[in-house]
């Protein structure tokens, strides 16, 4: 569906070259920092497992006890796999214990022979937890063989939220009896500032359920079955996002998770996390997703629910560039970039529906091959629930007309409640309806050469591509310092999680980085 | 007119309409127990307009009719809103003129609550429902602290920021737990500040009835629905007074 609104190659190329200038210092940085999340990360897929009894992971108590000893700047591989041979003991997870009770000293091994000895250890460690991720993601390719991909595009995409797993459970493959592709599973309020990953089933949280390995594994099994019985590969969705990014993608890897929320900026503007901290961690999980064959979602809609949808619109197209270029930099391919974007424009507005139309038709031809993720209304949903379903419906018109890839399925009582059981199905049965009633209609709409739609796209990229000039000449962090995205001022030196970034030591070692970047 | 009946098309026709689900599969006998809920309800005579399946076992109903009940507007009990409305730029215009300097907003969710929707409804820049929150004014220096906060924390916090004004969130209440938090906080501030010195208390959650501010010792309690400028011209109100 190329070709609809005339954009100019030359043009789009320009927006991609500056994308990829503005984005490659943030690329720099975290080529030359680590985080104690992503090498938490690395001990997971070395096969760390289990809590304390406070349920402190014993990923954090060993990551902590190498930090306290030699800092996090030579990477936590070699000083472990350095002590495991010094302690002779051979499971990873009793060295952590022993480290929690002050039992091992970490060191980085003083002769060339002894930190070869250990990078080979922990190469072999990891590789075996990338092994798992490997076979999963062969895993999942059987079973789309086997079952299918959704007959429709786009794929309808549900949430559920109860706060335990237990219950998710019966609700998610309810929705996916009713016509979900995808499931997301949204997470606890509070978790992405977490420095730690819970463990176990929990059924405690609160407007979500806690990401841990153990709901992953547990969600994934049940979709397992009812895919198996509706005939098709129900996906499941969940958030690597917050200060454990990495760790979660690995988890997400190891467990089949088929897509994430991943967004390069998101943790910065909405949870004041540090703009380091989450660049560094972003580009490691989204090689681990990269690996797992994992489609992330990015958050472009919510700079959306800040500022001002129309005078907005261009940061979302130069998000979704910089989204794209650091995607590409970490080894995802277009098909496994949901790139975000909303029907946030005020309803009031006069021609509101024209240019959500032209927006969304913009970001479509600018990302051919990415499945691109639109979301529905949040901001003007009022408690209104008819004319909540009515801009529903709209919004559903505009995702079957302008080809998008994944729909989130807006609920009319947004900003209500969470959704009950008869809400989900009202929005299915609008989902159903347009879809169905337009049904090829995308073959019609075709925007007049020269008119509103054409001109507004055009006018939305080129004033995408004065930001992005900006933000080149000024740097991406001072951009996000003062409040370019979402009109939230987040400079790099504040924000939370900060005291856990490292800048690499010349001898900085990570197994994964080495086997995801060979 | 004190006594109204709700209005359909006719007045004192007592029209509603409701919808809800049964946790029943769709047959006659369903259809008869949504009438029986709507009789039950009041509404007599109910007459069922659509039932439709969902899933396995639930069904979904929208039912019209006629309510019996009087509403007596005089009898009606609500806080109403004692300040006036104001937009952001006059809640910062009005601070920069009569405070001289930023107004201090600490905000968080305290005791066990994790859970940090309303504070962030009101603090947070993204706001709710298309109204920016009070970290967007200019004027306001909002430090929130998120959430299982513990009073002492809060208590430290709310003098080293030289609060004047003090928000917490309480959205669960199990076992009271909202009612409880809240009056341990009022108490931590009263004996930890002189009463001059204390910053404005504000509570807010779904479950509080505003009526109660007095019992839970605190200056204000916002319930559902509340908007982060009904905070700000609030904030305004109690602190400065009167905008002009």
């Amino acid at each position: 569906m190329a070709g609809k609104l005339d954009l100019d190659p030359r043009v789009v190329r320009e927006a991609r070259a500056l994308a990829a200038r503005a984005g490659q210092p943030v690329v720099d940085l975290a080529r030359s920092h680590t985080t104690v999340s992503v090498e938490r990360a690395v001990l997971r897929l070395a096969g760390v497992r289990g809590a304390d009894s406070d349920g402190i992971p014993w990923v954090n108590r060993l990551v902590d006890a190498v930090r306290a000893d030699v800092g996090l700047e030579h990477g936590v591989a070699v000083p472990v796999f350095h002590a495991m041979r010094g302690t002779g003991v051979d499971d990873i997870t009793v060295l952590a214990q022993k480290a929690a009770a002050g039992a091992v000293r970490f060191g980085v091994p003083p002769k060339k022979a002894e930190a070869t000895a250990a990078r080979k250890l922990a190469r072999r460690a990891t590789n075996d937890g990338l092994k798992v991720i490997d076979r999963r993601r062969a895993e999942r390719d059987r079973l789309i063989k086997r079952y299918g991909d959704p007959k429709q595009r786009p794929w309808i995409y549900l949430i559920v939220a109860t706060g335990d797993i237990l219950e998710d459970i019966p609700q998610a493959q309810a929705a996916a009896r009713a016509g979900a592709d995808v499931i997301a599973v949204i997470r606890s309020t509070g978790q992405s500032l977490l420095d730690y990953v819970p463990e176990g089933a929990t059924r405690e949280g609160f407007a979500g359920t806690y990401a841990t390995q153990e709901n992953f594994r547990l969600m994934r099994a049940a979709l397992d079955e009812t895919s198996k019985e509706l005939g098709r590969y129900v996906r499941l969705t969940n958030y690597a996002s917050g200060l454990c990014m990495p760790e979660i993608a690995a988890l997400a890897g190891l467990e089949r998770l088929d897509m994430m929320l991943n967004d390069s900026m998101y943790g910065i503007l909405f949870r004041d996390i540090n703009p380091i901290r989450t660049f560094v961690d972003q580009r490691f999980s989204r090689q681990v997703h990269a690996r797992a064959g994992i489609i992330i979602n990015t958050g472009e809609d919510n700079y959306l629910t800040t500022a001002d949808a129309v005078e907005a619109a261009h940061t979302v197209t130069v998000s979704q560039l910089l989204n794209e270029f650091f995607a590409h930099e970490a080894g995802l391919e277009n098909w496994q970039l949901g790139l975000g974007h909303a029907f946030e424009i005020n309803p009031e507005l006069p021609e509101s529906f024209r240019l959500e139309l032209a927006h969304a038709l913009l970001a479509r031809e600018l990302f051919p091959d990415a499945p691109l993720k639109w979301m529905p209304p949040t901001k003007h949903m009022t408690g209104d629930v008819f004319r909540g379903n009515l801009l529903d419906g709209f919004f559903n018109l505009v995702g079957a007309l302008t080809g998008q890839g994944i729909l989130l399925v807006g609920m009319m009582t947004e900003a209500v409640v969470t959704p009950w059981l008869s809400d989900r199905d009202i929005a299915l049965q609008n989902v159903r309806y347009v879809l169905t009633g337009a049904g090829n209609l995308h073959e019609d709409f075709v925007p007049a050469p020269g008119g509103f739609i054409q001109q507004r796209a055009n006018a939305v990229l080129g004033e995408a591509i004065d930001l992005l000039a900006k933000i080149v000449d000024d740097t991406l962090l001072t951009a996000i310092a003062d409040g370019t995205f979402g009109i939230m001022k987040r400079p790099a030196d504040r924000g939370k999680g900060l005291d856990g970034v490292a800048k690499h030591a010349e001898d900085y070692y990570n197994p994964v980085t080495e086997a995801l970047e060979a | 007119m004190s006594i109204v009946r709700p209005y359909g098309d006719t007045t004192g026709d007592g029209m509603v309409q409701l919808s809800f689900t049964l946790p029943v599969p769709h047959d006659k006998r369903a259809e008869g127990a949504a009438v029986q809920l709507a009789n039950k309800m009041g509404m007599d005579p109910a007459l069922l307009v659509h039932a439709k399946p969902m899933g396995d076992g639930f069904t979904f109903f929208v039912v019209y009719g006629r309510v019996s009940h009087l509403v007596d507007t005089d009898q009606v009990q609500v806080v109403e809103r004692d300040y006036p409305l104001l937009s952001a730029k006059e809640v910062n215009a009005v601070i920069k003129r009569r405070m001289r300097r930023r107004l201090n907003v600490v905000g968080a969710c305290i005791g066990t609550d994790a859970h940090t929707v309303g504070i962030d409804a009101i603090l947070n820049l993204k706001g709710i429902a298309g109204e920016k929150g009070l970290e967007y004014y200019r004027e306001l220096s909002v430090t929130n602290m998120g959430a299982q906060v513990s009073v002492p924390d809060l208590v430290e916090t709310a003098r080293a920021q030289k609060a004047d004004a003090v928000l917490v969130s309480q959205v669960v209440t199990q076992r009271d737990a909202h009612l409880q938090n809240t009056r341990a906080m009022s108490a931590a501030f009263r004996e930890a500040l002189p009463a001059g010195k204390r910053p404005l208390l504000i509570v807010g959650g779904p479950r509080f009835d505003e009526l109660m501010a007095a019992e839970l010792g605190v200056d204000r309690i916002f319930g559902r629905g509340t908007t982060p400028r009904e905070v700000a011209s609030y904030l305004v109100h109690a602190l400065i007074g009167s905008p002009h």
